[in-house]
């Protein structure tokens, strides 16, 4: 069908080397010696675990709680037995443990009783939970729980619900021999998701060097009657990328400020989320395997349907890696990273393992400096000024860096790939974007750590108030009493009546007096004293001027400082104890 | 493990980029040896050979890695324009001040590869010409018919530099009849005529531009650079010409002799491209070309020096921070708002 494409501008063109895996069909991997199940495969909250060690589980039986509303539960793979729960390092750049179900395989692969929902049915509230405790979630990369973005945005109509089986980075075929293979169940998927969303129309992006994919999919399409089109794109890096394939096929532009995509209008979907879905709604299976290539430096790259919770290395032992293979490279070439220990686990959004090694992926040559080409603001998808943004990291300036809107940047390496000066630029703009939320945090922290040290002044002086003021009272109540005992003994003596007659009043006039004065006295004068303390405190843990500065400020300020002392300027300022200081 | 992505890079270095300007530059090279002789191709030897010692020497006082940076081929297309703009029998030591001066104080002392805010070539030349203005306006007369050993002894100094082996330059000539004339001189008489002028330009000159273009021309193609500088330099080299030609065509020179004499295809094509000191944004590349191309005329037409482009570009230099600043494009996302 005819339809109007639009340009992002920027990408890039890195050889697709796609050939080498996908010409086999997708294969079934075989059972690992054992399960490593990380509970938190998904943006959101962590699921809880509800198995212990020693528990026996069933194929597709629940071992991790959905912890929240975006968050998605995780299921065992395979029957067995929990061997443990316990702390493992995760497929992830950070190399830090995360809590795993191990689970050790029975061999029989028992499935638990599995109960579909009639999504046309039921009500969506209904769908979304089931989805969720399927642990649906986006397999593309990010790995967003799917019910979460199924949910319709209050307000703004959906007008596009767009499935992305674009597939932009070098290596990666996992998507195109799904569509390729199971082609009618993605597009069942789709239709799913179409009834829950309502959108005025769907959209199917295709990269066109998958004509085989581009037909299966049509084929499907047509076949279900349904009304999608099947748009081939162009191939450029990343036309995969959520923003850059709407961009393509409906021209809207989302800004990198915007939470979601459907506050445009427009959702999307990754072919293989489609494809889980439907088999969690039609078949009641939980998302326990996936589709994922495994290619490189290996004797047979080719895709395999895999359990989740596989380790690494037994898979790429599947594709028979050449001898100088020193390292696993998850993901794609262009944003994937090296997995830190090779037995770590496939995970949900794991879609391609690259054994690595230095004739494909040579060591980078030496940083040379910027000479400010701009190649890498015309590779730019998202059109950064990456070398501006570069510089300012660099100088440790993150506010300007924000102010070249870094938190646009999608990461999408093309800078990288093009600059002249092997300049790792993403790698200067993750810190950046790091050092950032570090510094939010901190300033959050220290809010709130000021908050709650002045509320406990507060509460302090209160209570010094409160003390006082009862003290007072005491007192008066003392003066009162004493008053009244000399009356009293004065009326009963009966001597010089007319003296103390006189007197008398006085006393009683002057007694309530003198309970209200001293007491109001006291207490206010504790709150002034405690209001001034309480002030000399707080600017003496925020000293004017300088509350904003960052370390390197503060350091700087210190070296003028003892510049200027060691200059004879200023006198360096006595150290005079607290107890000498002059009141 | 540390290891960034993306994982794949394209193949191109910072020496890749700077080869393929110094091949760019070869079209304009031999037109310009045919016109003057081999002198041109002993200065851009000179000129090599005392930028890379320059370079190596301060390299390694800063303790910079002197293979990764000799090797990066920016002192050489530095030392190649140093030779094209300067006069082809100014004596070696000329030669040699201008790109010591370039190397040492307009690249390294400003911090080096990629921070220099100032073109380095131009910086010589306009060092050069404030300070030797005579030397620096002898160029060789037309016509003039030297081998490779007299023009070497000229420029080596071991032949004396007589008055005869020199003449003016078009825009040097153009400049002085009309400031002696004082509009009594007519340009088209001039062009008509004098032996300096061909055509368009000056004899042989239309060739040497025309080979800077055809090598600026290959350098847009290859993707090195982009058309925004170069075209806004010639567009408005163009109008203000044309503009002031039509107006009348007696007093100034057309839009061709202005875009065919002097520097101006050697500018607009490899000087005021340059990226370290130009303007990266796309409006502000417009707005530093169409600036070069203007300034470039002015100086030419009613300054004091017989050719401005050098001085256009480093004006240009000058502003091109603020211009970027003013210039930034909207991010992806961000068209409507702002
Ligand atoms: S591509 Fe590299 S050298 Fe060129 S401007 Fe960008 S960061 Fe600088
Ligand atoms: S990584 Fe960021 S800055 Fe670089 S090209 Fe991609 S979006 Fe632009």
């Amino acid at each position: 069908m005819l339809m109007n494409l639009f340009k992002f501008k920027g990408g890039v063109k890195p050889p697709s080397n796609k050939l080498q895996s996908n010409h086999l069909p997708i294969a079934q991997a075989p059972m690992p010696s054992r399960l490593v199940v990380p509970l938190h495969q998904s943006i959101g909250g962590t699921p809880r675990p509800i198995v212990a060690a020693g528990d026996h589980v069933l194929k597709g039986q629940m071992i991790g709680e959905a912890d929240g509303w975006i968050s998605a539960a995780v299921h065992a793979p395979t029957s067995g037995t929990v061997v443990e729960v316990a702390m493992h390092v995760r497929p992830h750049p950070s190399g830090l443990d995360s809590l795993c179900v191990v689970i050790e395989p029975d061999g029989k692969d028992e499935w638990i009783a599995r109960t579909p929902i009639d999504h046309k049915a039921a009500a969506p509230a209904d769908v979304f939970h089931h989805l969720q405790q399927c642990g649906i979630v986006g397999l593309g990369g990010a790995g967003f729980p799917a019910h979460g973005k199924l949910t319709p945005s209050t307000g703004v109509p959906m007008d596009e619900l767009i499935i992305n089986g674009a597939e932009c980075e070098p290596f990666i075929t996992c998507d195109d021999l799904l569509m390729r293979e199971r082609a009618d169940e993605v597009v069942r998927g789709i239709a799913v998701f179409r009834d829950l969303l309502q959108p005025k129309k769907v959209l199917i992006g295709i990269e066109d060097n998958k004509p085989e994919a581009i037909a299966a999919m049509r084929a499907a399409v047509d076949a279900q009657k349904e009304p999608f089109s099947v748009v081939a794109v162009p191939t450029l890096y990343p036309a995969g990328g959520a923003k850059q394939l709407i961009r393509v096929l409906t021209g809207k532009e989302v800004p990198g400020s915007m939470r979601s995509t459907a506050d445009m209008g427009v959702q999307v979907f990754n072919v293989g989320t489609a494809y889980s879905a439907w088999r969690a709604v039609a078949h009641g299976e939980p998302l326990i395997s996936r589709i994922l290539t495994i290619t490189g430096n290996v004797h047979a790259p080719r895709n395999y349907e895999v359990l989740i919770g596989t380790p690494m290395d037994e898979l790429l032992a599947l594709a028979q890696p050449h001898p100088d293979t020193d390292g696993i490279l998850m993901g794609g070439p262009m944003m994937g990273f090296l997995v830190p220990n090779p037995q770590v686990p496939v995970v949900k959004t794991t879609n391609c393992l690259i054994a690595h090694d230095d004739r494909l992926f040579p060591p980078k040559a030496p940083e040379m400096p910027c000479i400010r080409c701009g190649a890498c603001a015309r590779a730019c998808p998202h059109e950064l000024q990456p070398f501006e943004m570069y510089w300012f990291s660099r100088a440790k300036n993150f506010g300007k860096t924000q102010e070249y809107n870094i938190f646009d940047c999608i990461e999408c390496g093309c800078c990288s790939y093009v600059c002249p000066s092997r300049i790792p630029l993403v790698q200067y703009f993750r810190f950046a974007k790091s050092e950032i939320w570090a510094r939010e945090r901190e300033k959050n922290a220290s809010d709130q750590a000021k908050t709650r040290f002045e509320f406990k002044q507060y509460r302090e002086e209160r209570e010094k108030a409160d003390k006082a003021e009862k003290l007072a009272k005491a007192a008066a109540a003392q003066a009162a009493k004493k008053a009244a005992e000399a009356a009293a003994a004065a009326a009963e003596s009966g001597a010089a009546p007319a003296a103390d007659t006189a007197a008398s009043p006085a006393v009683t006039a002057d007694a309530p007096a003198a309970t209200v004065n001293p007491e109001k006295e006291a207490k206010r004068a504790t709150i002034e004293a405690a209001m001034a303390r309480a002030k000399a405190q707080r600017e003496a843990v925020q000293p004017k001027n300088t509350e904003n500065l960052s370390a390197d400020q503060q350091k700087a300020a210190a070296d003028i400082e003892a510049r200027r002392i060691a200059a004879h300027l200023i006198e360096p300022e006595p150290a005079t104890p607290a107890s000498e200081k002059p009141e | 493990m540390f290891a960034p992505a993306p994982f794949l890079l394209k193949d191109v270095s910072v020496s890749q980029v700077m080869i393929q300007v110094c091949v760019a530059l070869i079209p304009g090279i031999a037109a310009y040896a045919s016109l003057v002789g081999p002198a041109i191709l002993v200065q851009l030897v000179i000129a090599t050979l005392a930028a890379l010692l320059a370079e190596a020497i301060m390299l390694k006082l800063r303790g910079k890695p002197l293979a990764l940076f000799l090797t990066d081929g920016s002192a050489i297309v530095t030392a190649w324009l140093i030779a094209l703009t300067f006069p082809p029998l100014a004596p070696w030591w000329l030669v040699v001040t201008g790109t010591v001066f370039a190397v040492v104080v307009a690249k390294h002392l400003y911090g080096g590869l990629g921070q220099n805010p100032f073109n380095p070539a131009m910086v010589a030349f306009a060092v050069c010409i404030v300070a030797f203005p005579a030397l620096m306006s002898q160029w060789p007369s037309v016509g003039l018919q030297l081998g490779l050993i007299d023009q070497m002894n000229i420029i080596l100094g071991w032949a004396p530099r007589v008055d005869t082996l020199t003449g003016a330059t078009p825009l040097d000539a153009m400049k002085t009849a009309l400031k002696l004339g004082e509009g009594s001189f007519d340009v088209s008489t001039l062009l008509a005529n004098q032996d300096i002028y061909g055509n368009f330009a000056g004899r042989g000159w239309e060739w040497v531009a025309a080979g800077y273009l055809l090598g600026g021309l290959w350098l847009w193609h290859r993707k090195l650079i982009t058309w925004h500088v170069p075209l806004a330099f010639v567009a408005s080299l163009s109008l203000i010409s044309g503009a002031l030609w039509l107006y009348n065509p007696s007093q100034f020179a057309s839009p061709l002799f202005h875009l065919l004499s002097g520097g101006a295809m050697l500018g607009a094509f490899f000087i005021a491209t340059d990226p370290v000191s130009g303007c990266t944004t796309p409006r502000g590349k417009l707005i530093f070309g169409a600036g070069c191309g203007l300034l470039a005329y002015i100086i030419r037409v009613f300054g004091g020096y017989p050719d401005g482009v050098a001085f256009a570009v480093l004006l240009m230099n000058l502003s091109a921070p603020v211009i970027d600043l003013l210039t930034q494009p909207p991010v992806f996302g961000m068209k409507d708002k702002a």
